[in-house]
């Protein structure tokens, strides 16, 4: 990204800007992409194949101005909580000087011009959209707002100097034009050659907390989300699948399952066998009715406690090595002191609030997807794949998405591809439906992870050798990113917050290495991916390493951070308004971590009580760094959101495996945060002119280990398995 | 054939009588505000009031509500308590991703039609049935003891 705050003259090419003004009718339009060079961009893509996006005609645009006087702001990300249904058209209205009354706002489709300006394909994760469209969404509001001041500028015969914008009109002393009568003369205007940025101190929109645009239709009950998707002659499919991972169809039969009322067809796909029918309760019927026999396969077997075991015993091993320094052995030798530990994290599953679901209709040279994804770019690839299509014949429709929280960015497109299979067997419009118990025993966990180090301390009590074996499965192997992630073997996100700690800047020796397990078992990224184990594992061992120097964990942490301004700043200010230094009340301790992820550096410390076994999270204290806070409001909403799901999941989830079947089902056995085990979360925004990160997922990582690090204050025990759940009993 | 009254409205549904009423909404009256999230009463998404009361819908048959006022998210604008709360779930900018929001709302409404004044205790018990991936709880919460004031 730019250094956010600088508001140098930009140079627009025709390569960066794309003015399709003359595509529409009755309006302005600005469309735009960026050059190829410093993307990343992922074999096949639709921005690969399309080089030149100068030449493409551009269906697709960022912004719109009606007649109306309305600005529909088009999104090329998707809005699945994390509030950027508000954020983005907040770039654009800051630039535009709009009438943020006027806003609305529509995911755009799949195309080229949405391709994420780092990642290279379109996708919303990595907790990227805010600090990777800070430019190009106001870019595009301040490029619509040179071309509304020249159309003013033409018709009144003025000066475009002479005229200012003001909450959707251009201005000339007593004279003012709507944005709206603008438009179409704007439309026909020449691109600007340059355009200048407004400079932070006169931002009026960029760093206010700002009420959400999607509030009123999500309480109204009227916002669509994928499961909300109806039309003439859409049929609603459910997929049975192998109860085993990777198992497959042998033989089934249909005959009782199409004696159901309602149940219209039943075909196989290479997920399963499809039960289609006109509504979900007959298909879900109807499947109950189906009868498969299963190939089970390889993983028959597979058990997650044999499993765990044989991880640990490969964590006595040296692995291959993701970061390395000094010389570990020596450095071991000439001490007595150490902290030797193993940890211990389970599969997860993401369970968003909305099952997954997915329409297709599919006619002559067409298809069109309505669902809630997080990756368009590689679902429609895959899509097209399947039908002997090009990438731009297959429209995808983006809906509210009913939380993802990385399960809906699949580099397999797993859920679309097999609707895109069932509506192309079946041969009518259908929307696949997965029940809760699909969801939760269909795939894509966050890896099972072991940890085991040992850190030698100096006589300061200081770390001064630190050995570190990390065993779990790689989320890249395989997928498209594999090339661009797995270096030497090592997959970066496995040891992302251990290989690249700040911890280890200060210690002379290290060596952190790797075991990629290879289990069948289907893994994804999880919120807040690798960070979800490595900062319990690291923030866990500097609060072990603390108690056996016999040191507070906060100044313990300020010492071996002292270098890295960005970490204690946070770190400070949690410190401070949870008032760390004056005691609580009876029976309640603290505990305190820090973590940097996705770029930005956040502390939590946790309020805790445990009695009689039961742990009891009072408060939490969380304080981030993120850079500029452009929503302040909804920034606060994700760091009261991390809390919730990092919290949930540290005290109660796991996905177990036996017979290579998943244990759980539903969320009576896969337990997540409810209203009575919910703290009370206080957030505090450092206040930053540092480079901006994102916040969707950087509050997670540091909940758990200053949860179990505030356990440890209250008993001594130490929790190195997660989830907590009964282990205090 | 079943008839039913959905919403102040009487409507007649051709459906099974075991289906269950969240499905009848959605797919047959075409009401999608009440929103799927389990199947088991396991996380209050399907939460719908069945003359006054919250019921989970998701495992209520369709012939449950014979004779009785199935009342949904999309008439809250006309219940003088749903109002209150969908105001403050405004004011408080309580949603995320919002799918469990319908579900969050019924629930909240049947509390403040029966405790116009709920503690902290009371929320819990009232609201530990609906879940929210995305964590709003602290808002949903806030949100409540607003609503509250408003109708004092
Ligand atoms: S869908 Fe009914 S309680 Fe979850
Ligand atoms: S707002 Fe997303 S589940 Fe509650």
């Amino acid at each position: 990204m730019n250094a956010p705050l600088k508001n140098t003259p930009l140079n627009i090419s025709r390569r960066t800007f794309i003015k399709a003004g003359a595509l529409v009718v009755g309006g302005l339009v600005i469309a735009f992409t960026i050059p190829h060079a410093k993307r990343f961009l992922m074999p096949g893509s639709v921005a690969e194949t399309a080089p030149d996006a100068a030449k493409l005609p551009a269906p697709n645009a960022f912004l719109r101005i009606g007649t109306d006087n309305t600005i529909t702001v088009m999104l090329a990300h998707s809005e699945m909580g994390q509030s950027i249904w508000t954020t983005l058209p907040m770039l654009i209205a800051e630039e535009l000087d709009a009438d943020w009354s006027k806003i609305k706002v529509e995911h755009a489709s799949a195309a080229p011009e949405y391709v994420h300006t780092a990642y290279g394909l379109q996708i919303t994760g990595g907790s990227s959209t805010t600090w990777s469209e800070f430019d190009r969404y106001r870019q595009a509001g301040a490029l619509t707002r040179a071309l509304l001041i020249s159309a003013a500028a033409e018709k009144l015969g003025a000066s475009a100097d002479s005229l200012k914008t003001e909450n959707g009109y251009v201005i000339s002393g007593d004279n003012k034009i709507s944005y709206g009568d603008l438009a179409e003369a704007a439309a026909k205007l020449e691109t600007p050659k340059t355009i200048t940025l407004k400079e932070p101190k006169d931002w009026k929109i960029i760093g206010k907390a700002t009420k959400r645009l999607d509030g009123p239709e999500k309480i109204n009950g009227t916002a669509i989300f994928g499961q909300d998707i109806q039309f003439d002659g859409l049929m609603t499919a459910m997929v049975a699948r192998s109860p085993v991972i990777g198992g497959t169809v042998k033989t089934f039969d249909a005959t009782a399952a199409k004696q159901i009322k309602g149940v219209r067809q039943v075909v196989q796909v290479s997920t399963g066998v499809a039960v289609i029918a006109d509504n979900y309760w007959a298909a879900k019927t109807g499947r109950e009715a189906l009868k498969v026999d299963w190939n089970l396969g390889e993983n028959a077997s597979l058990d997650s406690k044999a499993l765990l075991a044989e991880y640990k015993k490969l964590a006595a091993t040296t692995g291959l090595i993701a970061a390395k320094a000094g010389d570990n052995k020596s450095a071991m030798a000439k001490t007595n002191q150490f902290v030797e530990a193993e940890y211990a994290l389970p599969y997860l599953a993401h369970a968003p609030m909305e099952p997954l679901n997915c329409s297709v209709k599919i006619e002559k040279d067409i298809c069109e997807i309505w669902t809630g994804t997080q990756m368009q770019g590689t679902d429609q690839l895959a899509a097209a794949k399947i039908l002997g299509l090009k990438p731009e014949q297959v429209k995808i429709h983006t809906v509210f998405l009913g939380g993802g929280f990385g399960r809906r960015a699949n580099p397999q497109a797993d859920f679309v591809s097999e609707a895109v299979q069932v509506a192309k067997a079946a041969g009518v419009p259908v929307k696949t439906v997965w029940s809760r118990e699909d969801d939760v025993k269909g795939g894509y966990y966050r890896p099972m992870f072991v940890h085991k180090a040992k850190i030698a301390l100096d006589t300061n009590g200081m770390p001064s050798a630190w050995e570190h074996v990390a065993v779990g499965q790689s989320i890249m192997l395989g997928t498209p990113f594999e090339a661009f992630q797995i270096k030497d073997g090592v997959d970066a996100t496995s040891v992302e917050g251990t290989a690249d700690s700040p911890y280890l800047k200060n210690i002379p020796n290290y060596q952190i290495s790797l075991h990629t397990a290879k289990t069948k078992i289907p893994v994804l990224w999880w919120r807040s991916v690798g960070h979800s184990h490595t900062a319990f594992v690291m923030e866990s061992l500097i609060d072990e390493l603390a108690h056996t120097a016999k040191k507070d964990p906060l100044e313990y942490r300020r010492a071996l951070l002292k270098d890295h301004p960005r970490h204690l700043a946070a770190l400070n200010l949690a410190a401070e308004k949870a008032d760390w230094n004056k005691p609580l009340a009876k029976g309640v301790f603290r505990g305190i971590a820090v973590h940097e992820s996705f770029g930005s550096f956040v502390a939590q410390i946790a309020e805790v009580s445990v009695n009689e076994g039961e742990v009891k999270v009072h408060r939490m204290v969380s304080a981030i760094d993120c850079g500029l806070a452009v929503n302040p409001d909804s920034l606060k909403a994700q760091m009261e959101s991390s809390v919730s799901f990092g919290l949930g999941a540290a005290m109660q989830s796991e996905i177990t495996f036996k017979d290579g079947m998943v244990e759980q089902s539903n969320f009576h056995d896969y337990q997540v945060m409810r209203m009575g085990n919910m703290p009370k979360v206080e957030v505090y925004i450092v206040q930053s002119t540092e480079k901006m990160g994102g916040v969707g997922e950087p509050g997670l990582p540091p909940v758990a280990p200053a949860v179990t690090n505030a356990i440890f204050a209250a008993t001594g025990k130490r929790i190195r398995t997660l989830p907590i759940g009964n282990q205090l009993a | 054939m079943i008839t039913l009254n959905i919403n102040g409205k009487e409507q007649q549904l051709d459906v099974p009588d075991d289906m269950p009423i969240l499905w009848a909404l959605r797919d047959v009256a075409h009401l999608t505000g009440t929103k799927f999230g389990c199947g088991m009463a396991q996380c209050g998404a399907c939460t719908v009031h069945l003359d006054g009361q919250a019921i989970r819908s998701c495992i209520t048959p369709i012939s449950a509500a014979a004779g009785k006022n199935i009342t949904t998210i999309e008439d809250m604008q006309n219940d003088k308590v749903g109002q209150a709360v969908q105001a403050a779930w405004g004011e408080i900018d309580v949603v995320q991703c919002g799918y469990c929001q319908s579900g969050q709302i019924m629930s909240a409404t049947a509390l403040l039609t029966t405790n116009k004044k709920p503690t902290d205790a009371d929320i819990d018990a009232a609201m530990s049935g609906n879940i929210c991936r995305c964590g709003t709880y602290p808002r949903i919460r806030a949100a409540i003891h607003n609503a509250a004031s408003k109708l004092a």
